[in-house]
């Protein structure tokens, strides 16, 4: 193999990964306020659409990711009202708005199915990206790439570095004591929520701006519950969901050089590979730390929180 | 006179349970006042009240001279209001740094406190790490960085939910001379407790709440301690004792038992060994984390106990699970109600198939027959004095002491010839645990062997002529009491924490 | 602001009135959404062909029966599981891969008839699910691993296995390379109970097993087991119930009735293997289970009810050229007003004024 297509590999597993940075981080910061939610999936695939129609009717890139942005946080305010304050089961729930996200993005989408949009391009930096490897490999990325690596590093800084950051991980801790020494519960969950949709949204439009330039109503094809893996995987540290990320980008983009290289494999067996790699990955981390509980999983997770006063 | 705190006829009504009914009292500046009642007399919600996490229906409060009426405890705290509360506010996962942070509203992570705080815990004589993750630390280590948090607030007022319902005797000494100091460098303390020569001991006030009412408001050193059991529960208790102990032979012995904990919090057993005899009534004291848990854990049967370590009329019965363990009369009663001995959602009659020994015709061949389980379930609920409406009700409806009155009759129905109970009467008014405790002895005089697990050092006292002492995982041999006993069962509680 | 009051007591009232108030909702929601979307489209004709035409004409009626008999089936294994607090997500996988190995056993015996190939192929589609389940049950009580995920991912591994079969060894000879197995001879294929219609027995298998499982459920120490380990694990184990027989127990009883329904599609609706088998069947049946509240009966009538969106879905995609995945809309939608008007039965809503809270 040459040199360009290794620096292709690494591009593409790079930008196979992004999608998986938004999701999985938007739902480790809910996690770590103790919210289960397992909507990603729908919501991933309602922003995919919603960038994908603003592009098409305004040309502008910035609109398309906006508007991928909110509506991930619209469909995830249902979510958020409905365990929140009616206090709903979170794993029904979430479960729900993935149907839901897929019927409406469907139903919405009929018309574009057809259609054509101009992907987001990459940016170019004078003298640093034509700078011989290291350019393409650091400085040749669409502008969401970079966003992705710096919000992984914003919820690091939020989580550890910030007072309520602190907040919502003891929320996520134990929500009764939280209550009682005064901290809002819901009103950092709803937050956080939306943040976890407004990231799923981006992460869906990545798909549709980003990797392909069409819409289509499979195209996040359980990329929304891989997010929920790798949030597992990263044991709720931030910077681990990169490295899960990139171990999932890798995958996928291996299996398409070996369908490309001619491997006499039905393309479906490989295909089956990022979804089998997420159970030998569950299965490899709990191998590795058996003996001991986690600790770093919140304790609150999935919990319904009602104060009684 | 100007009062550091006054209240003045407050009520609060959840639906239609008043649980403060028109309360006055007025707390005087460096006074330790008490406030005394049982389970539900409604101190909980009165202080809560103060602490800005309730808002009364009706009544005012004045805070130094001055009208006070906090909509959240961020304002209580603004006006030097501390709480430690009796359980439900320290963070497992963050260390005691962090916890102590997110109790202080003016405070960013930025700011370097340890120093602080290490100042404060030599000050009070606080002995305590800010480095360490709560989850670590011992129930009494809990309830010092509570208090250090409140102090670091310069407090005026420091309220104390149940401080020593989980402590061993000589933290409870290091409590009060803690308590005594803050007192008089300027700090009012609100003390609610239901142990009544602690509050003797230590506070020069006391307001009495029964039912949600005040019964009075008194100095405790002008009463003794049953004249303030009788104002606190209303009515005389029968008293205790067992008239004629007529020990058998040996039904049930824990040989040579060890544990490693799975949990990284959980405790080791070292070595455990203990006898029973045909109806005696032998008590493990101690604190809780000890060991309780994981010792109770193998007594029931949910986790599998090594060979030959636990033997019952002469049979290994450690690889039984609880079911084949109750075929052989052997009973349990777990510490926690809800979610352990009893589902939470499920009605009584359905909680009583939890424990079912074939003899008990509840089920055959795995089929349900529901009409001998209700006969069961009507049988306990006449027997035992449980109040509730029907044998249908939600185990999550009834009180404390109403569940934990159902669960012991539950076991005690099937006359098992030995009876594993922890903390027979925890969280239980002094109504029910009189009854309970009595139900136990008249169990023992018919010949049944009991061993109770308990914190509750006068429940085991008053029951048992048999103690030992669980530590940091390891059982003491049976203390002789004739000799100074209850010193050293102080001294072998405490034993863990020196190490 | 809003705040919900725990009531003494379940209300019993709100136990029947909220699912007709949720379907009230979803009904007036969903009209205004299309009003909004559908402008060139009278809302009230789709309406028509969604809700009503599939309920006046028997042929609509006869294929109404023939979805919900899979959903049935599947809602009833998936409730056990959801009672005993286990997740399996991917009924769909177990579903297609008992239509695959149930299949196979038929394309196996291609030649030969007999009264015992359908039981055999029915034991071969249980056996399938039962084992793709038990993957999960596998992994989850020897490595404590979220069966949720585990399920979900062999759904995707199942579709794309079945796509390799069907391009590959199943395919039929004869068939111009379409990727679609050979056709199964009457021996091999479900009695019609309704002449001239689709309908098979598989709806009365369906009906009875939801008979059974209420039995079980009444009457049984395993359907107490169950509802005991989902409600309180450690009550479970006070009780001397093993957690993970108990995991195991709703795995495979999942696994095995939603690979039953898989072949009932192939032998009965289908008559061949085809790409078409995944319908989304496991999903919506997890709206089901939902929606009856895990009870056995109840999941006939909400399985009638989830079956009518599946055909007046295909009515408005035929008849307006709209996409079927409205009826996903409707399913969601009709979930998230259940478990909000289900609030209604454990708590009492009082509005009151915001306080003031630092965040």
């Amino acid at each position: 193999m040459n040199e360009g297509l290794i620096i292709a590999i690494i591009i593409g597993i790079s930008i196979a990964s992004v999608p998986l940075i938004f999701a999985a981080i938007g739902e480790l910061l809910v996690e770590r306020s103790g919210v289960l939610n397992l909507g990603v999936e729908g919501m991933m695939i309602v922003g995919a659409l919603a960038g994908f129609v603003i592009e098409f009717h305004t040309g502008s890139s910035f609109l398309a990711v906006l508007a991928a942005l909110l509506a991930g946080m619209a469909i995830a305010s249902i979510f958020a009202f409905l365990t929140q304050i009616l206090l709903t089961n979170q794993v029904a729930t979430g479960l729900a708005l993935t149907l839901f996200g897929l019927g409406i993005a469907a139903f919405i989408g009929r018309g574009y199915s057809e259609e054509n949009i101009q992907l987001i391009s990459a940016i170019h930096i004078p003298l640093l990206s034509d700078f011989p490897i290291v350019g393409p490999l650091l400085f040749s990325y669409n502008p969401l790439v970079y966003l992705a690596f710096f919000m992984v590093f914003l919820v690091w800084w939020f989580l550890f570095k910030t007072k309520q950051g602190l907040t919502l991980r003891a929320i996520g801790d134990n929500h009764d004591a939280a209550h009682a020494i005064g901290h809002n519960v819901i009103r950092y969950r709803v937050l956080a929520i939306l943040f976890g949709g407004a990231m799923a949204g981006i992460g869906g439009a990545f798909l549709s701006l980003v990797q392909v330039p069409i819409w289509g109503e499979d195209m996040t094809a359980g990329r929304g519950w891989i997010a929920i893996g790798l949030v597992v995987f990263s044991s709720w540290q931030p910077f681990k969901v990169i490295l899960g990320a990139l171990i999932f980008g890798g995958i996928t983009i291996l299996q398409l050089h070996a369908q490309g290289f001619d491997v006499r494999i039905s393309a479906q067996y490989l295909s089956m590979l990022p979804y089998l790699a997420t159970i030998v990955i569950l299965v490899s981390l709990r191998m590795r730390d058996k003996n001991k509980t986690n600790r770093t999983m919140p304790n609150c997770l999935g919990r319904i929180f009602h104060s009684t006063s | 006179m100007k009062y550091q705190l006054e209240i003045q006829n407050i009520t609060k009504s959840y639906g239609d349970l008043k649980a403060n009914d028109d309360i006055s009292l007025s707390i005087k500046p460096a006074s330790i006042h008490a406030l005394l009642g049982e389970n539900g007399a409604g101190k909980s919600t009165l202080v809560k009240v103060i602490y800005g996490s309730l808002q009364a229906d009706s009544g005012q409060m004045q805070w130094c001279g001055e009208g006070y009426s906090p909509k959240s405890p961020f304002e209580a705290r603004e006006q030097g209001i501390a709480m430690v509360f009796q359980h439900f506010s320290l963070f497992e996962s963050l260390t005691v740094a962090e916890n102590i942070i997110l109790g202080l509203d003016d405070i960013g992570l930025d700011t370097d406190f340890t120093e602080q705080i290490i100042k404060y815990s030599k000050q009070y004589g606080l002995d305590i790490n800010p480095q360490q993750v709560v989850g670590d630390l011992s129930v009494g280590a809990r309830q010092r960085v509570e208090i250090i948090r409140c102090l670091m607030q310069n407090p005026k007022l420091l309220i104390m939910d149940e401080p020593t319902s989980v402590l061993t005797p000589q933290e409870v000494t290091d409590l009060f001379i803690t308590l005594r100091k803050l007192a008089e460098d300027g700090c009012a303390i609100l003390y609610i407790s239901h142990k009544l020569e602690e509050v003797r001991q230590l506070c020069s006030e006391a307001t009495i709440l029964r039912g949600g009412q005040l019964v009075q408001n008194c100095n405790p050193q002008d009463h003794n301690k049953q004249e303030l059991a009788e104002m606190m529960i209303g009515k005389k208790l029968v008293q205790l004792a067992r008239s004629n102990i007529t020990t058998g032979q040996d039904i049930f012995s824990i040989n040579n038992l060890s544990r490693k904990s799975e949990d990284m919090f959980g405790v080791d057993l070292h070595d455990i060994s203990l006898t029973i005899k045909q109806g005696s009534i032998v008590g493990i004291a101690g604190v809780a984390g000890n060991g309780q848990d994981e010792l109770m854990e193998l007594l029931i049967g949910e986790v599998e106990a090594p060979a030959d370590s636990l033997i019952f009329k002469g049979e290994d019965v450690g690889r039984l699970n609880p079911h084949q363990r109750r075929q052989l009369s052997m009973f349990f009663i777990p510490e926690e109600r809800l979610g352990h001995g009893a589902v939470p959602d499920m009605g009584l009659h359905e909680n009583m198939l939890l424990s079912r020994p074939q003899k008990s015709e509840m089920t055959n061949y795995g089929v349900i027959n529901w009409q001998n389980v209700e006969k069961l379930t009507q049988q306990v609920i006449d027997d035992f004095k449980v109040q509730t409406q029907s044998s249908k009700m939600l185990a999550k409806s009834l009180s404390g002491g109403n569940l934990q009155k159902f669960m012991v009759g539950r076991e005690l129905i099937q006359n098992p010839e030995l009876l594993i109970v922890s903390q027979p009467t925890w969280g239980v008014d002094a109504g029910s645990e009189n009854n309970i405790h009595q139900s136990l002895i008249a169990l023992a005089d018919q010949g049944s062997a009991i061993l109770i697990i308990s914190q509750d050092l006068d429940e085991i006292l008053t029951l048992c002529e048999q103690v030992h002492v669980l530590s940091e995982g390891s059982l003491s041999a049976a203390v002789d009491m004739e000799d100074n006993g209850l010193e050293k069962i102080s001294n072998l509680m405490v034993g863990s924490e020196k190490q | 602001m809003i705040r919900l009051i725990p009531r003494t007591q379940p209300s019993k009232a709100m136990i029947f009135l909220s699912p007709l108030l949720a379907l009230t909702l979803t009904a007036v929601t969903a009209f205004f959404i299309f009003a909004f979307i559908l402008t060139d489209i009278e809302v009230s004709s789709v309406f028509y062909t969604l809700f009503v035409e599939p309920l006046i004409d028997t042929y609509y009626i006869s294929e109404l029966l023939v979805k919900a008999a899979p959903l049935i089936m599947i809602a009833l294994g998936l409730s056990i599981g959801f009672r005993a607090g286990v997740w399996n997500i991917g009924a769909e996988g177990q579903y297609v891969i008992g239509g695959i190995t149930g299949g196979a056993v038929g394309l196996y015996f291609y030649n030969v008839e007999g009264f015992w190939l359908i039981p055999l192929m029915s034991l071969a589609a249980i056996l399938g699910g039962m084992f793709y389940a038990g993957i999960a049950a596998f992994l989850k009580t020897k490595y404590q691993v979220n069966e949720i995920l585990v399920t979900l991912m062999l759904t995707y591994v199942a579709v794309l296995f079945l796509s390799a079969m069907l391009q590959g060894p199943m395919r039929n000879p004869s068939g111009f390379n379409f990727p679609e197995s050979r056709p199964f001879h009457d021996s091999a294929l479900l009695p019609i109970i309704w002449q001239g219609t689709r309908l098979n027995i598989g709806l009365i298998i369906a009906v009875i097993l939801s008979f059974v499982t209420w039995f079980g459920i009444k009457r049984h120490l395993s359907g107490l087991q169950i509802k005991i380990t989902g409600s309180a694990p450690r009550a479970a184990k006070f009780a001397g119930f093993d957690d993970k027989k108990t995991i195991w127990f709703a795995l495979l009883i999942s696994g095995g009735v939603a690979g039953l329904a898989g072949l009932f599609e192939v032998i009965g609706p289908a008559g061949q293997i085809t790409p078409g088998l995944p319908q989304f069947y496991g999903f919506t049946a997890i709206i089901v289970a939902f929606l009856s509240r895990l009870h056995p009966i109840a999941i006939i009538f909400s399985s009638l009810l989830i079956a009518l969106t599946y055909i007046g879905g295909e009515n408005v995609q035929i008849y307006f050229n709209l996409p079927s995945s409205i009826t996903n809309i409707f399913q969601g939608m009709l979930l998230f007003y259940f478990l909000a008007c289900d609030v209604l039965i454990q708590y009492k809503i009082v509005f009151f004024k915001t306080i003031r809270q630092k965040l």
